[in-house]
């Protein structure tokens, strides 16, 4: 690796960061947006144009607000959880493929995306999204309050549980596309159609898995205000609440953009149809990767629509039901995806 | 209770039911509709709520041309349950013969029940509609006569909310 590159590359992870932490911000502003439509209210309106900047007035004051540790928790680990989960949900954002090739540079093609290229892009999304269990885990146990550690502890098992059943939803559209390179999946949609047509229950249990996996409602039972005050970041104020707040947001989108990737076709605009060849575009052409890009985007802003949708709508689940869901009605649903993916897949071949 | 029916889990919900994907869309629907339904959110410093007569605001007493209604008699500090009322007593050479040299309303301590407007024989203290309380520190919290007094003019829509009721 050059200096150039290396110095593009650090510039890309630059960007990722900002752009990561801005559309945090404005997540959290439609989050406050939409619940007030919902309940026939207004929302934030007052700082800045339609509330454009409350979420930057809310981390200017977590910055200024006393960082509370209590007695008896383990300082270091207690620093360390918000630390772990932000870090984890920022490493998932290097192999979304946010756009294609955009600029080349010494017969290097650089686009929206730290390694859209890499060949285990999959299975390195579901080890990270496997380490963020970790940040919740300790924060809940090294703040040494019992509610923390409730949420805590119902995160670990909701998580494990779930992850599995995600694991495997995801192998159909393995299957079929024959490979866990994010950006060759999104090529194949293109070229064959979206994979939430050939494989929709896949994609319903991965969108009810990946809202347990955020922690979302109807699966929130790890911060669950009613029983638990706040979950596992109870003990937590100041900015390291705001970062275990901000990983919350980021896992929201990066789980938006997997799933845009892997089941809605990516940046492909419309299904079935060549778009470059309609507009008479060269399918690596600037103009086109520029669309493509803005589908994408639009694509997770949407499903980050609907996860906001569903949490205002629907009330929580409980313990049991929440594990009688994951392991008796998912897990079996998954493995019969694959069995039958594998069986048609098979006989077509 | 022999006309109890009872039903088993099978019957009590149908498979569509039971499966939750298309009653949550029923649900999701609903929410949806409602994003587009008029909002009830008032813009408050700009938009202000005009209270009706029958409104309990912050008591005020009465002041007519020559003074204040009140005649000092200390029903309204011996009834009021927060004990929030401080009235002393001086007397003069008017008609009326006695008034409150000092009045004081504690308004950390008033909780609005009005009972002070009910007992009082002269309908001298009357709920305001006023209800836009603050203050910097406790002392400010403590409403003399200076502040209490009202012009029994902007005091008609309860005096007569009043007459009305009683």
């Amino acid at each position: 690796m050059n200096l150039t590159q290396f110095l593009i590359i650090t510039a890309q992870a630059g960007m990722l960061v900002n752009m990561m932490l801005i559309a945090a911000a404005y997540m959290v502003l439609a989050e406050r947006k939409v619940s007030a439509w919902i309940q026939n209210r207004l929302g934030p309106n007052r700082v800045g144009w339609w509330g454009m900047l409350q979420s930057f007035a809310d981390v200017f004051k977590l910055y200024l607000k006393e960082d509370i540790v209590p007695a008896a928790a383990d300082y270091k680990f207690h620093a360390l959880a918000p630390v772990i989960s932000i870090a984890v949900a920022i490493t998932v954002y290097a192999v979304i493929p946010w756009s294609g090739p955009l600029i080349e540079i010494d017969g290097v093609q650089y686009g929206l995306a730290m390694a859209p290229d890499m060949n285990v892009a999959l299975l390195t999304i579901l080890a990270m999204t496997s380490v963020g269990v970790y940040g919740v885990a300790l924060a809940g146990w090294s703040s040494n309050s019992k509610y923390s550690l409730m949420g805590g502890l119902r995160s670990a098992a909701q998580m494990i549980s779930y992850e599995l059943s995600m694991g495997l939803s995801i192998i159909g559209v393995v299957l079929i596309c024959g490979s866990l390179n994010l950006v060759e999946i999104i090529q194949y949609q293109t070229a064959n159609g979206w994979n939430v047509f050939y494989q929709p229950l896949a994609f319903v249990i991965f969108f009810v898995t990946a809202l347990a996996e955020t922690n979302r409602a109807p699966f929130d039972l790890p911060e669950a205000e009613p029983e638990l005050v706040g979950g596992y970041h109870t003990e937590y104020s100041g900015m390291k609440f705001g970062l275990l707040y901000l990983a919350e947001y980021g896992n929201m989108l990066a789980s938006s953009a997997i799933m845009a990737t892997l089941f809605l076709g990516g940046w492909d605009p419309v299904p079935f149809i060549d778009e470059a060849a309609l507009l008479g575009l060269d399918p690596y052409s600037l103009p086109m990767v520029l669309i493509q890009h803005g589908v994408f985007v639009g694509k997770a802003a949407t499903l980050v629509f609907v996860f906001i949708w569903i949490r205002w709508s629907l009330p929580r689940f409980r313990y049991d039901q929440l594990m009688n869901l994951g392991w008796k009605i998912l897990l079996p649903l998954s493995l019969a995806n694959i069995t039958i993916t594998g069986i048609v897949l098979l006989l077509l071949n | 209770m022999a006309n109890v029916k009872t039903n088993t889990e099978a019957q009590r919900m149908t498979f569509w039911e039971r499966i939750y994907l298309p009653e949550i869309a029923r649900g999701l629907g609903l929410t949806f509709r409602q994003m587009f339904k008029p909002t009830f959110t008032r813009q408050y410093p700009e938009e202000r709520w005009i209270p009706e007569g029958s409104y309990r605001g912050r008591p005020v007493l009465v002041q007519e041309e020559e003074g204040e209604r009140c005649v000092a008699c200390g029903l309204c500090s011996r009834v009021c349950p927060a004990l929030a009322i401080e009235v002393r007593a001086a007397e003069t050479t008017q008609e009326k013969e006695r008034y409150p040299e000092k009045f004081e309303i504690n308004m950390l301590r008033c909780i609005y029940c009005g009972f002070c407007e009910e007992v009082c024989p002269e309908e001298a203290i009357v709920m305001s509609k006023d209800y836009e309380l603050v203050f910097g520190s406790q002392e400010e919290g403590i409403f003399g006569k200076d502040k209490l007094l009202v012009p029994v003019s902007q005091l008609q829509e309860r005096l007569e909310f009043l007459r009305q009721w009683r």
